[in-house]
């Protein structure tokens, strides 16, 4: 039994094997927690950390579905991108909107929801030092989630669900498609309910002390939003499905996109809720980082889960039938409290790390602690990446685009994608890959291969996202319609200038798909090929130094709330919200009066 | 540590700049949210939310008699039609076609009825870039009022089947 982590002195300091040493007292709980172990465990030799096999088994299995989706979704991405890019306008017009019903499926839904089953499962086995409630449970699961999504995919390639990933009715796909979909969502609430049912059993058998860790608390609180985000999508699915078999009548379709949203637009914050989850569980893994204040952290997570399951209105500031109190009331998640919570994430997850930093005597200046960190570390830099992109261009836009009325000048426009490629892509989709730098080594027991270029990784992707995001932005403040084959017929109206843009959407993207395969090509080379680790540490990403107390005395000032560079980095933060935020009244000032 | 289970109390309340930086956000959030508010008593662009349930048959008959009483022309194939100013203008959309082309005045205000007879279609005004949406059983009442004299274009910016590129209406302002 590997359980001397804490104070082996030849892995602990600057540069040695261990990426992360639970303190003494954790390391004691964990022996202890060993003690009832008959089987169906092992310690991980990095961590010391206790690994249910059956758990390891799923998430190894979702991890490697999520990416075959991804992948999927990433050749879809090329295509897309360079049919946008005006200049190439490669794919006839239903081939566009048949690759893009492909692309936003295989992402949005399938990519992240397989991943997201993973984190549960490691959240609520692992860091619980428990076992998964039921193997068959997962596999129920996971049965129902893969048949599901294949089903999806096949009748996507036959041509009989050319209706994008919302599939808004009247427009009406094979039924098929609709049943593929539900089997999905039904899988993903099986692996919900085995989540909570192994962090009930866990409470209710005291295998940890005290409460949940953050990282546990945070995927809670991504499992209950996904509870009643997945009814939302079982209440739009089912009745459209009879509706498709012609069982039932037709649906009303305002009443659809009510409800389909309850499902697209809550989706997004489980996905926010877990990325922050990945946040913290990185900060923590590649700088030692600890919340500065656990209340602070929980409760933003608490105000998610309170706040959020009203942005469904989001979707539909600008159309018949609701109230503007109804519109104003839930687009703000009931006074941007939801946003609150991202505020403060935005703040405690940096800080978190400055502190740490400063601890381990990074204290020059201001930054000092920042480029000291361990940007060698992929998962680090794919973390501050995905921090910085979906605060300063994910969060501002979409707090912007919906505010009731300056959707008008934004509703279904390229700013729409512009935005959320920032939310879902550069944030969630940069965070689930820096956390597969560790996913790999620690779960499939390999390490990686071609680490140099795994360190620039999420460098092209972030480069080429912020690149095509910024891309659509412009094109679609200037009026260019998203969801479009080819703009050729409006053009006049556009104006000249689109071309700009549209081809730095074309380029962004082709170069964020490289960032993509590369990601892909790391991992399968690796859980294929890689050197096995089993049985030692994995190999180091790299770790900050470990500066004497003389550093700290010397050179500046460090303490468990000194945080000066986090404080003007959200002060740049705030200013360019403010700024944005403002530039769009006055650019809605300029057009028509309506009412 | 974000990784290992809290023993004892941890409610704790927060301190220094994450204390500050949560009051900060607080007040940011409320700026936020007074503005939608605001906007609907000093600004000029709001949306209502007027609408009545209509069905497409209905809807498209009612637009056929608005075109015949104040045609006034065709434009490229589509009849031009001139609502009387103050008035109500009526505009379908369908695969793939706006109908019809309005004739307005600047700085006369018409209470535009907004709806499609197939499936959702997108109206989206260029190269001014307003946006709205066009659902089949809602009759979406937008009272506005065109500010400069131009041709402007209707894009269709909500999928609506493989003609949807296509679907690219006019709108003339005098
Ligand atoms: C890897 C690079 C990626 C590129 C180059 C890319 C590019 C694009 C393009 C060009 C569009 C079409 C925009 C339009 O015409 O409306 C699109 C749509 C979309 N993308 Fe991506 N994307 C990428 C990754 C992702 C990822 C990782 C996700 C989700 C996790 C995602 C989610 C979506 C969604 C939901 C849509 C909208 C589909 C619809 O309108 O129905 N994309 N993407
Ligand atoms: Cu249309
Ligand atoms: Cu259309």
């Amino acid at each position: 039994m590997n359980d001397q982590e804490g104070n082996n002195p030849e892995r602990s300091g600057a540069g040695s094997g261990t990426e992360y040493n639970p303190p003494e007292g954790e390391l004691a709980k964990v022996k202890r927690g060993l003690r009832s172990l008959t089987g169906g465990w092992r310690n991980c030799d990095t961590t010391g950390m206790p690994v249910c096999l059956d758990s390891q088994f799923f998430i190894r299995w979702n991890a490697i579905f999520a990416v075959i989706f991804l992948l999927i979704g990433g050749i879809a991405a090329i295509l897309l991108a360079l049919t946008r890019w005006e200049t190439f306008n490669l794919l006839r017009t239903d081939l566009f909107y048949r690759v893009l019903t492909l692309h936003g499926l295989n992402m949005l839904i399938f990519w992240i929801l397989f991943f997201e089953v993973a984190i549960l499962y490691f959240a609520s086995t692992t860091l619980l030092n428990a076992k998964l409630f039921s193997r068959k449970v997962g596999w129920v699961s996971f049965v129902l989630m893969v048949v599901g999504a294949l089903m999806v995919n096949w009748i996507i390639f036959a041509g009989e669900a050319d209706v994008l990933k919302t599939s808004y009715l009247p427009l009406l796909a094979h039924p098929a498609f609709y049943l593929g979909i539900i089997l999905v969502a039904v899988g993903t609430l099986v692996a919900v309910f085995n989540f909570f049912a192994t962090v009930y059993v866990a409470r209710r058998d005291r295998t940890y002390e005290g409460s949940v860790p953050l990282v546990t608390f945070g995927a809670i609180a991504a499992a209950i939003i996904a509870v009643v985000t997945l009814l939302h999508g079982a209440v739009a699915m089912i009745p459209t499905f009879t509706y498709s078999m012609g069982w039932t009548g037709e649906p009303d379709p305002l009443w659809y996109r009510l409800v389909w949203w309850g499902l697209g637009h809550q989706s997004q914050q489980v996905n926010v809720a877990a990325m922050v989850a990945v946040w913290y569980m990185v900060a923590t893994l590649t700088t030692g980082a600890k919340p500065l204040n656990e209340t602070v952290c929980r409760g933003a997570f608490v105000l998610y889960i309170l706040f959020i399951n009203v942005a469904s209105a989001h979707h539909l500031l600008v159309e018949p039938g609701m109230s503007s109190t109804w519109k104003i009331w839930n687009t703000s998640y009931v006074m941007y409290l939801a946003v609150l919570a991202s505020m403060v994430h935005g703040f405690t997850v940096p800080a978190s790390v400055e502190v740490s930093m400063r601890a381990k005597g990074h204290v020059a200046g201001i930054f000092g602690w920042l480029t000291a960190a361990p940007w060698r570390n992929p998962a680090f830099s794919a973390v501050v990446l995905s921090l910085v992109i979906f605060g300063f261009i994910g969060g501002i836009t979409g707090v912007t685009l919906g505010t009731q009325q300056i959707n008008i000048i934004a509703h279904n426009t390229l700013r729409i994608p512009g935005h959320f490629h920032a939310t879902v892509v550069g944030g969630t989709t940069l965070a689930f890959m820096g956390l597969a730098y560790y996913v790999v080594p620690l779960f499939f027991r390999r390490d990686f291969l071609w680490r140099p270029l795994a360190r620039i990784q999420p460098w092209i992707f972030a480069g080429g996202i912020t690149l095509m995001s910024f891309g659509m932005s412009f094109a679609g403040s200037m009026g260019v319609a998203r969801r479009t084959s080819d703009i050729a017929p409006a053009e006049e109206a556009y104006g000249p200038v689109v071309h700009f843009f549209l081809a730095m959407l074309g380029i962004g993207g082709v170069l964020a798909v490289l960032g993509l395969l590369l990601f892909v090509v790391l991992v399968v080379a690796t859980i294929l090929f890689g050197p096995s680790n089993a049985g030692r540490p994995m190999k180091c990403w790299g770790k900050p130094a470990e500066l004497g107390a003389n550093a700290k005395a010397t050179h500046g000032r460090s303490g468990d709330h000194y945080t000066p560079g986090t404080i003007v980095l959200v002060g740049i933060f705030l200013a360019a919200f403010v700024v944005y935020y403002f530039a769009n009244w006055s650019a809605l000032a300029d057009v028509w009066p309506v009412r | 540590m974000s990784l290992e289970s809290l023993k004892g109390n941890w409610l704790q309340a927060p301190k220094g700049a994450e204390k500050v930086w949560i009051g900060i956000a607080l007040a940011w959030c409320l700026v936020l949210f007074l503005m939608m508010p605001y906007w609907h008593l000093f600004g000029q662009q709001n949306t209502s939310g007027e609408t009545y349930r209509v069905s497409p048959e209905a809807f498209e008959a009612r637009v056929n008699e608005f075109v015949e009483a104040n045609r006034v022309g065709d434009h490229n194939g589509v009849p031009l039609v001139e609502p009387p100013p103050g008035g109500d203008a009526f505009l379908l959309g369908r695969m793939w076609q706006w109908y019809p082309v309005l004739k307005l005045r600047a700085g006369e205000t018409y209470r535009l009825h907004l709806s499609a007879t197939d499936i959702q279609h997108g109206f989206s005004l260029q190269p001014l870039n307003m946006n709205f949406r066009a659902i089949p059983g809602y009759d979406y009442v937008l009272t506005i009022t065109p500010k400069e004299p131009g041709e402007y274009t209707i894009v269709c910016n909500e999928f609506c089947g493989v003609g949807h590129h296509m679907m690219v209406g006019k709108l003339i302002v005098e």
